[in-house]
């Protein structure tokens, strides 16, 4: 692999995306078969159920109605009669696929917001990583693909409320406009389509900016990104949602985007790393990237390590504090005995110890020490997104082989359209005219 | 009496911020230890032609925060579940959630004291004089268009000859010796 030291394109690193592409075709290949697996003997599937049993509770007349709807429950798994709720098999393949899935998502997202903040901030320091987070972010719009089988095949067995049992539940009925399965997917298909437009938008601006430095060019990308800030909010946060909040869709939690939000940018900072380190291995880009932009990346992971704290306990004060039983039943299930383990696993891994791993500023300006925080961030994001949706399935913590090969699957075809396009183009903005200050940029560090 | 006046000190005044940078690194490198550069804005790179080395404050602002964090738990839990126990809205008497917005707040407190008053402690902050003030020439120009360096007496390697005869060959110019207060 070697680096053009005029026009910063890359030749000889077209491998690295065959691989990545290779492993992933592979991976998919192999979960595909977790497709015909039942779920394991014993396990009950929706620990939802148990939730639900414990809302009914506070609620008995809900329960009425649901009991009296389980009879004509045409959905193909077995209603379970007493808890009124359809249980039975929940096949694992799906769950390890919309982890899998969102997790991606997250990433590309991270991607999207870092190169709209970098125009609306005219920011500096990170002119040199731009097409880094370009490249994640026209990736982002390709994830449709991995969608269509969720929308097909996979709603049955993730979100209840497309269940028939359901349709006489009252809170289901209250959000019946909303929790349509035509409806869902054709939000899914506006979010992309946003983000695509988005993505389009910004990235050929900057390509046309390496013809020649043109002011012009970044002033219009800032005005793209204004209204973008805003379209990424609302879709982020929507797509929160539909993909992940309504896994248990008598739970609600205003907040809840933000959260996704927040794990969003930390895992784009941290694949960034990766990426930043993996060409300092070859000996690339090493005096554009150096200690100063590595200093700011561990700023970034710190500062989101923080942000994803507050928002998390900020969501979860509230609803203790509160304790109304609509709000309480996330909590009563990732804190009861099946999960409360991963819920302080959750506090340590994701919160404490990259708090404190990150604090100083001499591990944000060592470069191996941010390689494992940033495996560590995107391990824990990963863990993060698993906490979200398992406990709607699973009585307490287990982990399944789909899970990795779903996350090497989807990961593997997502890095290779990354790779692809960031290779594709000179691996930093040559014209943008802020590139020379952004090279020489020095952190105030004392 | 002709009473031999204390030195305390000198002070040489350089051009620009550029030979004052060359001059804080020979002064770095010739090994002195207690003298510093004057200038009427910050200069980029001067901490590293100074050698100053990297300061402890932020570790000490961690470990105060930290016992901020300890003492707000502990205030919390002593007074709402060991002194004074009352049932609120029927959680329990230690109910840690609840006290994580007052842990958080007094790190924040106990940091940003621990900031500024550390920051003026390793400063050696506040003091009424120095003799460097006893310059007219400094006085007049620090704050307007002089770079200066100004070594003090207290250096092991101060001389009184050499170290003028230094900041001379450093390019230093209206080199005085700073006199202590009559």
């Amino acid at each position: 692999m070697e680096l053009d030291s005029n026009t910063y394109r890359l030749s000889g690193a077209e491998g690295l995306g065959r691989i990545a592409g290779t492993i992933g075709i592979i991976a998919l290949a192999v979960s595909f078969i977790g497709v015909f697996m039942p779920s394991r003997e014993g396990d009950p599937g929706h620990a939802r159920a148990t939730a639900k049993a414990l809302h009914m509770q506070a609620a008995a007349e809900a329960a009425d109605v649901a009991d009296a709807a389980a009879p004509v429950a045409t959905d193909d798994h077995a209603a379970q009669k007493g808890s009124g709720h359809t249980t039975g098999r929940a096949p694992q393949f799906f769950q390890s696929y919309l982890n899998a899935f969102t997790f991606w998502v997250t990433v590309g997202l991270g991607g999207l917001f870092a190169t709209i903040v970098h125009h609306l901030v005219r920011a500096t320091w990170s002119v040199v990583m731009r097409r880094m987070y370009e490249s994640l972010m026209v990736t982002l719009p390709i994830l449709i693909i991995f969608f269509i089988p969720i929308a097909l095949w996979g709603m049955q067995d993730l979100y209840h409320w497309t269940h028939a049992s359901e349709a006489s539940d009252p809170i289901f009925l209250k959000k019946e406009a909303w929790l349509s399965p035509k409806f869902f997917c054709l939000r899914a298909v506006v979010y992309f389509v946003i983000w695509f437009i988005l993505a389009r938008l910004l990235y050929s601006a900057s390509l046309k900016q390496d013809e020649a430095p043109s002011e012009a060019l970044s002033l219009r990308m800032r005005t793209i990104s204004a209204p973008g800030l805003i379209l990424f909010a609302v879709t982020t946060t929507l797509a929160a949602f539909d993909w992940i909040m309504s896994l248990n869709y008598h739970w609600f939690s205003t907040i809840f985007g933000v959260y996704i939000f927040a794990g969003a940018y930390l895992s784009c900072t941290a694949f960034c790393v990766l990426v930043t380190m993996y060409l300092r291995s070859k000996n690339i880009l090493t005096k554009e990237i150096n200690d100063e932009h590595y200093h700011d990346m561990g700023k970034w992971l710190f500062a989101f390590v923080v942000f994803w704290s507050y928002i998390a306990f900020s969501q979860f004060f509230l609803i203790w504090y509160a304790n109304l039983p609509e709000e309480t039943v996330f909590f009563k299930v990732r804190g009861g005995p099946g999960w409360m383990t991963a819920s302080l696993m959750l506090v340590i891994c994701h919160f404490a110890i990259p708090f404190l791993f990150l604090l100083s500023s001499l591990t944000k300006r060592c470069p191996k020490a941010l390689v494992i925080a940033a495996v560590w961030l995107l391990a824990v994001h990963w863990f993060d997104h698993y906490w979200l949706i398992a406990p709607n399935f699973h009585e307490s913590l287990v982990f399944s082989w789909l899970d990795v090969t779903c996350w090497l699957g989807i990961g593997g075809i997502f890095f290779w359209n990354f790779w692809r396009k960031f290779i594709s183009a000179p691996v930093v903005p040559v014209r943008d005219p802020q590139l020379e200050a952004s090279v020489n940029f020095a952190n105030f560090w004392v | 009496m002709a009473q031999t006046e204390k030195i305390e000190g000198v002070v040489a005044q350089f051009e620009n911020p550029a030979t004052l940078i060359k001059a804080a690194q020979k002064m770095r490198d010739e090994g002195f230890r207690d003298w510093d550069t004057h200038s009427p804005f910050p200069v980029h790179g001067m901490d590293d032609a100074m050698g100053t080395p990297r300061t402890k404050l932020g570790w000490m602002v961690a470990m105060i925060a930290f016992c901020g964090t300890t003492g707000a738990y502990l205030l919390q839990w002593w007074t709402s579940a060991v002194d004074y126990p009352v049932v609120i809205s029927g959680k329990p008497f230690n109910s840690v959630p609840a006290w994580v917005p007052v842990m958080f707040e007094l790190s924040v407190l106990a940091a940003a004291f621990a900031s500024v008053i550390g920051m003026l402690a390793f400063n050696m902050l506040p003091r009424y004089n120095h003799p460097v003030f006893n310059s007219e020439n400094f006085v007049a120009k620090h704050m307007d268009d002089g770079f200066f360096v100004s070594v003090e007496a207290t250096d092991a390697k101060f001389d009184q000859e050499k170290t003028v005869e230094f900041l001379a060959s450093i390019g230093g110019s209206n080199i005085e010796l700073l006199l202590a207060d009559g």
